[in-house]
């Protein structure tokens, strides 16, 4: 046995030497903070998600002549929702299906290839992911790269050498369930949740152990209290979640099994306060009637202790959600003065069509602003926290209901959100698309004949389909928007330089002052641009921005999945919105870096 | 020489002319009463019968019916037929309807329930199990009726997809029927017919009743073979062959106990 633990503790030295070697930063940090290191070592940036870069040689002055330093092409010609990794003199790059992982030598230029891994994951989770067959990145810690492959494992792999440490299941592809989110590393706890949220998958957000893999705690969403990890420390703000096992008793009996409360999207986490947070998706696969209370803990957002998954508070969104409103959106970790008072806040842009500032303590709503068109509800009452629900726009079966806004996507879905602690405002891409749902259609599944819901999406007021909002959360309001032709279905960038990158469906990565929203500066890519932007000091010390194009995802199905535009209902009715897409963009998936002269 | 013969022969042995294409099906590799791999269900039946009546053999491309069905094999063009669509479904273009069938009560024989209407006043304690399709706030039309008749706790939902690493997944609710998980099944006829003495508790089958709900939701539904949207000339072909061979058809659907409806007035 002793010399098993001196070969351990060898092995341990020598991981910690390679992590000062490539200057690794696990350091908890300032929690509006970006890194300041010149790495992206998770998609979000930092653990507050500001997606923030500190570096600043890329200015709004020079930004214009911003030219390609390299490029890459992945191979993988679908749907890139994946954020490039930067650690050290190596970039990480993880594809969609099948979720190849790339490690990029930085020297010499830049681009080459230091090896590949491939998990090879099941060719049927393609048959079940509901839209398109995406990845949302990678995360580093502690010399490993760890992500998730489509068939519902989460893998670790050497950073150095991209040798498999360990590849855990989590999940049954045979039973609808995937996974498409980026892990997050917190000290030695990997975190990770499951898709699948319309085939009766139960939703759940899990901590593996960084070193083995192994699984260490598992949070349903659904379901009672000790499956939901709800115990003695739980405090939610409103009084009527201070109620035992409301994971059972908002459902119909035993609906809470297939409840789904899926958790495919960011998770952030305070350092100071020991807290992850993270949403849930919507309620399913039951239609509304069927499924009448709130449906808890569905549409949800979680404040966990990292270490044991134990829920500290809770707040649901839109409870007894019918529009398919998922919760699963980022959230931002600020320190804000709100009216005259500093809180520690996280902020919101929820897919319900409002932007929630929430005392991340307490998980009490202090303000919640529509940022979009919104006529599913008027408003949240802030004495009880409920969303005021409109009725008349509600999906029967067997009843037209026109011009439900937002649609299904939300006014803004996974794409995430940049904050600029220079500027302190948020700049959220997001959709302006409403929709109308009829029973029309006669559909069928493995020889189930039944009746489909028509949804046709279309734009909004205005005729746009996309928007890149800055958005000022002391005053709630808008300070500026830029209009675009299809949804903004990329995340944002912001950065010390006062410039704010994202990218379009129709193919333009364009940088804009942060202040005003001024075109800086445009390039156009092959393909559309669905991933998320990032920005690192290369090994030469110089500033670059870089981003994957390679459009797709559920509002790129169209030309990733090779739909028929005349096919209204596709995509779950996305692609009527998105019939012109094929005309503006064709498949993609190349890594694009950009650097000044 | 003996290359060049070594296909033809093959295809001698097959019994097909040479140089006729093969019948191109795509279906579902576990999904029995419908089709297997092994060729049991009485849609492969129905496709070698077409085949047969064409001159051909049947060529499988086998792809569980999940998301993307159409898309990826009749849209990837890997095949190009698919047997047993139902009418309506504007994703295939569709022959006339070659047999209408019926969602339908299931109990344990011996417990002689004889459930016969959604209005039965039984309903409303007997737990009751009803597939789910999960398609965004969809489900099979007894769910919705018995949702509108405010029969809600007592109802289970078994995914249709069920766990595909089992055989036959769909039929997964009648296998909580014959645990006792549940009393009564709400379920497409075919499914229904061809379990009722195959499982380890014979079962009993009654059309669902009344046959339409007033909401214009209907519990009959008309089912056709599809192909691509623009195949006229081999739609028209295949309703040559399923109009020669009807009563080989009936013949199959009897052997298999699908349960048969009337039109609905």
């Amino acid at each position: 046995m002793h010399w098993r633990n001196a070969l351990g503790l060898g092995l341990a030295l020598f991981s910690s030497l390679l992590g000062a070697m490539s200057t690794v930063s696990d350091r908890p940090q300032a929690v509006a903070a970006g890194s300041d290191d010149g790495q992206w070592v998770r998609a979000a940036g930092d653990y507050a998600s500001t997606r923030y870069s500190p570096l600043a040689q890329i200015t709004s002055a020079n930004v214009k002549q911003l030219r390609v330093a390299w490029s890459f092409s992945t191979g993988v010609p679908r749907g890139q929702e994946a954020a490039p990794l930067v650690v050290g003199d190596t970039m990480y790059v993880v594809t969609p299906y099948p979720n190849v992982l790339y490690a990029l030598d930085l020297r010499a230029g830049g681009g080459a290839v230091r090896w590949k891994y491939e998990p090879k994951p099941a060719a049927a989770a393609q048959g079940v992911a509901c839209c398109d067959v995406v990845n949302r990145g990678a995360a580093y810690a502690d010399g490993r790269i760890v992500f998730n492959t489509l068939d519902a494992h989460t893998v670790a792999v050497d950073a150095r050498t991209g040798r498999e440490l360990w590849k855990t299941k989590l999940g049954e592809i045979n039973r609808g369930e995937t996974m498409t989110m980026a892990p997050l590393i917190v000290r030695d706890r990997v975190l990770v949740g499951n898709s699948g949220g319309e085939l009766g998958v139960r939703g759940w957000l899990t901590a593996l152990d960084l070193n083995s893999g192994a699984v260490v705690w598992r949070a349903y969403s659904t379901g009672p209290d000790r499956d939901v990890l709800i115990g003695p420390a739980f405090r939610p703000f409103y009084a009527a979640d201070r109620v035992a096992n409301l994971g059972v008793s908002t459902w119909p009996a035993e609906a809470w099994r297939i409840g789904s409360g899926t958790v495919w999207g960011w998770i952030s986490y305070d350092p100071e306060l020991d807290l992850v947070y993270y949403g849930t998706g919507n309620p399913g696969p039951w239609n509304p009637e069927q499924r009448p209370g709130d449906n808890k803990w569905t549409s949800t957002i979680f404040a966990r202790r990292p270490a044991t998954g134990e829920a500290v508070w809770a707040y649901q969104f839109s409870p007894h959600d019918v529009h398919d409103y998922d919760a699963i959106n980022e959230q931002v970790l600020l320190d804000l003065d709100i009216k005259g008072q500093r809180r520690k806040v996280l902020v919101r842009p929820e897919r319900n069509g409002y932007v929630y500032v929430i005392d991340r303590a307490t998980g009490e709503v202090l303000s919640a602003t529509a940022f979009a068109h919104v006529n599913t509800s008027q408003g949240v009452d802030l004495a009880t926290g409920r969303l005021n629900v409109s009725e008349d726009k509600t999906p029967v079966l067997g009843k037209v209901v026109r011009n439900i806004c937002p649609a299904a996507p939300g006014a803004k879905d996974w794409q995430p959100s940049a904050w600029s602690p220079r500027t302190s405002l948020l700049y959220m891409p997001h959709q302006n698309l409403c929709m109308d749902v009829e029973a029309v259609e006669t559909s069928y599944i493995a020889g189930t004949p039944f009746v489909g819901m028509n949804v046709r999406m279309y734009a909004g007021p205005g005729g746009h389909r996309g928007q890149l909002t800055a958005w000022d959360p002391v005053n709630a309001r808008t300070a500026w928007t830029l209009k675009e032709r299809f949804p903004v279905w990329s995340g944002a960038l912001a950065t010390a330089g006062d410039v704010v990158f994202y990218g379009t469906m129709d193919r333009w990565f364009k940088a804009v002052h942060a202040r005003t929203g001024e075109l800086l500066w445009q390039f156009q890519t092959g393909s559309g641009i669905i991933g998320q932007p990032v920005s690192y000091r290369g090994p030469d010390g110089r500033q670059y921005v870089a981003v994957l194009d390679g459009v797709g995802g559920w509002a790129g199905a169209i030309v990733s999945g090779d739909l028929d535009p005349r096919d209204a209902g596709a995509a779950l009715g996305f692609v009527n919105a998105m019939r012109d897409l094929p005309e503006h963009s064709g498949k993609g998936g190349t890594l694009w870096v950009f650097g000044l002269p | 020489m003996t290359r060049a013969l070594a296909p033809l022969l093959a295809l001698l042995l097959l019994g097909a002319a040479p140089g006729t294409p093969p019948l191109r099906v795509c279906a579902d590799p576990n999904n029995l009463p419908f089709s297997d791999a092994r060729g049991e269900g009485f849609d492969n039946r129905i496709a070698e019968l077409l085949a047969a009546e064409l001159g051909t053999r049947v060529e499988y491309t086998w792809w569980a019916q999940r998301r993307g069905l159409v898309r990826h094999t009749l849209g990837a063009g890997t095949c190009d037929v698919l047997i047993g669509v139902p009418v309506g479904w504007d994703a295939v273009l569709a022959t006339r309807p070659y047999y209408r069938s019926t969602y339908v009560f299931v109990w344990p024989r011996a417990r002689a329930l004889d459930v016969r209407s959604l209005d039965d006043p039984r309903l409303r304690t007997l737990t009751i199990g009803v597939q789910l399709v999960g398609d965004n706030g969809v489900n099979t039309p007894p769910a919705h009726a018995l949702a509108r008749r405010g029969i809600i706790d007592n109802v289970r939902g078994y995914p249709v997809y069920g766990d595909y690493g089992r055989p036959h997944p769909a039929a997964q609710i009648l296998d909580a029927l014959v645990a006792g998980d549940i009393d009564v099944a709400i379920v497409w006829g075919p499914l229904a017919g061809y379990f009722a003495d195959r499982l380890a508790v014979p079962l009993a089958a009654a059309a669902v009743t009344p046959a339409a709900d007033p909401t214009g939701l209907s519990f009959t539904f008309a089912m056709a073979v599809g192909v691509r949207k623009h195949d006229t000339q081999l739609r028209d072909r295949l309703q040559t062959a399923l109009d020669r061979r009807g009563d080989d058809v009936r013949a199959i659907l009897d052997a298999y106990a699908v349960p048969r409806a009337e039109v609905p007035r």
